[in-house]
């Protein structure tokens, strides 16, 4: 047995690796509760809210009421999905106290934390890609701005990931992790112009809904697959990397003070 | 030589006021094999988890080979072994990835790591379960594999909170021989047990907590020295009086055919034997009455030296 001194670079490097990897086969190895349900789920609201209401809809800004939903519903499963993944597998890690696994190897909590929005992400990613491959079944889909698209998808699952690893940290038993998504993201996301244009509202509420950070991912992601948007993209860009950096921030240090894992 | 272990007026104070650690200073030298004792709540486990980064100190430090645990919490980390008294592992997780993955989080690539973690798990009785779920282990093997996990990164100093609570007396013992051999080949082992026999066999030096102060820090060898008497108990092949005499030696007839006798530092159980015989009573066989560690444990505990 022999172990080769490592510079930090290098151990982070492959602590990082490692934490990805985890979480990736973790997601893999549940298929039936990660990626499943999503695809399912996903499938139905194009049935119902795409063909069958949908049909009689026509169209939305000038695009038929299918394609107008689609980038909503990638995206509302790549947020969801994102969020989901890191809040139940961190609280899961704290919860069967595994966490201390890492906390007492020379992991940096930028590492830490890297390697579970990773996680996050590649979840979120894996959903958005099986939805899009499930929605070319219903519709046919364009790619109007592919690097506003990804990038846009990017951030939000990020963002996302960052928001459940927050969840995760303070959370204290299982119930805590499903009330943000229950109460706060899903009415958020039917509410940010998943299903329609807010161009469609009265003033009062159209600006109501501008307070709505869903809404500006939604249509920025719209823009990058249909090239329509009820919001200004790169405002929505400023937005989403300012609230990356702050819950960046906040989550390394949360990590740093160990809050709900360190005594 | 830098210490393996260096602790200097280490506090800690935990949010509802309760002061675990009152300023405790302890030195655990290279390739030494040292016990931490001290009753429940005595401050064992606050003292091992502040240096291995789970507790915060309120104030003092604590350095593991030189390295200071919150300075360089890099190298220090890097340095030691952990195994909680808990477990602490992902119940759905293989047993070798979870050893596997603990390598990797010490900078460990795959198929260095995955040769370590096959021959520890070969030296712990474990490559056979390699591939099952962590849950569906043993008692006995869950703690084996905490210590294969710690190990697999190959540390200087191993730390272990209990490592054989509620393990047989079997493993318990191929435990111990497990731990004497990793010792001799030059791992630092501070070990924290409620088995005294467990210190007393296996550690050098030992030290005893209690109500967050060390007591005592000082060799196994001079604290059992401290002891003045040791009780022994004989079984005999006959039938003994209860009015029976040993000369000097203070008796207690427990049964029909055993007795308890007190022999003090200085005296020889050969008198015993001598008396004994020489009243037609045959020894069938002899005991300490307790183990002396123990003995000295309670008393210290006791007698408020604490």
């Amino acid at each position: 047995m022999s172990t080769s001194p490592l510079s930090n670079a290098q151990v982070q490097w492959v602590a990082f690796q490692t934490i990805v990897t985890k979480e990736i086969r973790r997601f893999m190895r549940i298929w039936q509760q990660t990626l499943l349900p999503p695809a399912i789920t996903m499938s139905l609201y194009f049935i119902i809210f795409g063909n069958l209401i949908g049909s009689r809809i026509g169209s939305m800004d000038g695009v038929d009421y299918m394609a107008y939903i689609v980038p909503g519903l990638i995206m509302m499963s790549v947020i969801t999905n994102a969020y989901g993944n890191v809040s139940s597998s961190f609280f899961s890690n704290k919860f069967q106290r595994s966490i201390e696994e890492v906390m007492v190897a020379p992991v940096h909590p930028f590492t830490i934390l890297a390697g579970y929005v990773c996680g996050g992400v590649a979840r979120g990613v894996a959903v958005g890609i099986i939805v899009t491959l499930l929605s070319l079944y219903f519709t046919h889909l364009q790619v109007h701005n592919f690097w506003v698209m990804s990038s846009v998808i990017l951030l939000s699952a990020v963002l996302f990931s960052l928001g459940g690893f927050i969840n995760a940290v303070f959370a204290t038993k299982f119930d805590d992790v499903a009330i943000i998504p229950t109460f706060v993201i899903t009415p958020l996301t039917y509410l940010g112009g998943v299903f329609y244009s807010i161009s469609l509202l009265p003033d009062f509420w159209q600006d109501v809904s501008k307070l709505n950070p869903i809404l500006y991912m939604v249509n920025t992601f719209r823009y990058g697959v249909l090239g329509i948007s009820d919001i200004n993209i790169w405002f929505a860009f400023g937005m989403l990397g300012f609230f990356v950096v702050v819950l960046g921030a906040y989550s390394l240090w949360l990590l740093k003070r160990g809050t709900g894992m360190r005594q | 030589m830098v210490a393996a272990l260096a602790v200097k007026n280490l506090t800690k104070v935990y949010g509802n006021g309760f002061e675990a650690l009152k300023g405790i200073t302890l030195e655990v030298q290279q390739g030494d094999f040292f016990a931490l004792l001290g009753p429940n709540g005595a401050g064992k486990s606050t003292t091992l988890g502040i240096v291995c980064g789970l507790v915060q100190k309120t104030s003092g430090e604590a350095t593991v080979m030189g390295y200071d645990v919150n300075d360089d919490a890099f190298n220090a980390r890097r340095m030691l072994g952990v195994v909680p008294q808990e477990f602490n592992f992902n119940q759905f997780e293989k047993v070798i990835d979870i050893v596997v993955n603990q390598a990797g989080y010490f900078g460990i690539r795959k198929a260095e790591a995955e040769a370590n973690a096959e021959e520890l798990l070969k030296a712990l009785d474990l490559w056979e379960k390699k591939d099952q779920q962590s849950r569906m282990l043993s008692g006995g093997m869950k703690r084996r594999l905490m210590i294969a996990r710690a190990l697999v990164h190959k540390p200087q100093v191993l730390i272990l909170d209990e490592p054989t609570a509620g393990v047989d007396i079997e493993l318990r013992r191929s435990m111990w021989e497990f731990m004497v051999e990793l010792n001799k080949q030059g791992t630092t082992i501070i070990l924290t047990t409620h088995y005294l026999e467990e210190a007393e066999q296996l550690c050098r030096n030992i030290a005893i907590i209690n109500k967050g102060e060390i007591v005592q820090s000082t060799s196994v060898r001079a604290l059992l020295s401290q002891l003045t008497t040791e009780t022994f108990v004989f079984d005999l092949n006959d039938k003994v009086s209860p009015d029976i005499t040993l000369g000097d030696f203070p008796v207690k007839v427990t049964g029909d055919d055993s007795l308890e006798v007190t022999v003090a530092k200085g005296q020889s159980i050969n008198e015993i034997f001598a008396m004994l015989t020489g009243q037609g009573v045959q020894v069938r066989s002899m005991r300490t009455k307790s183990n002396r560690l123990e003995e000295l444990f309670v008393n210290l505990v006791r007698e408020g030296k604490a």
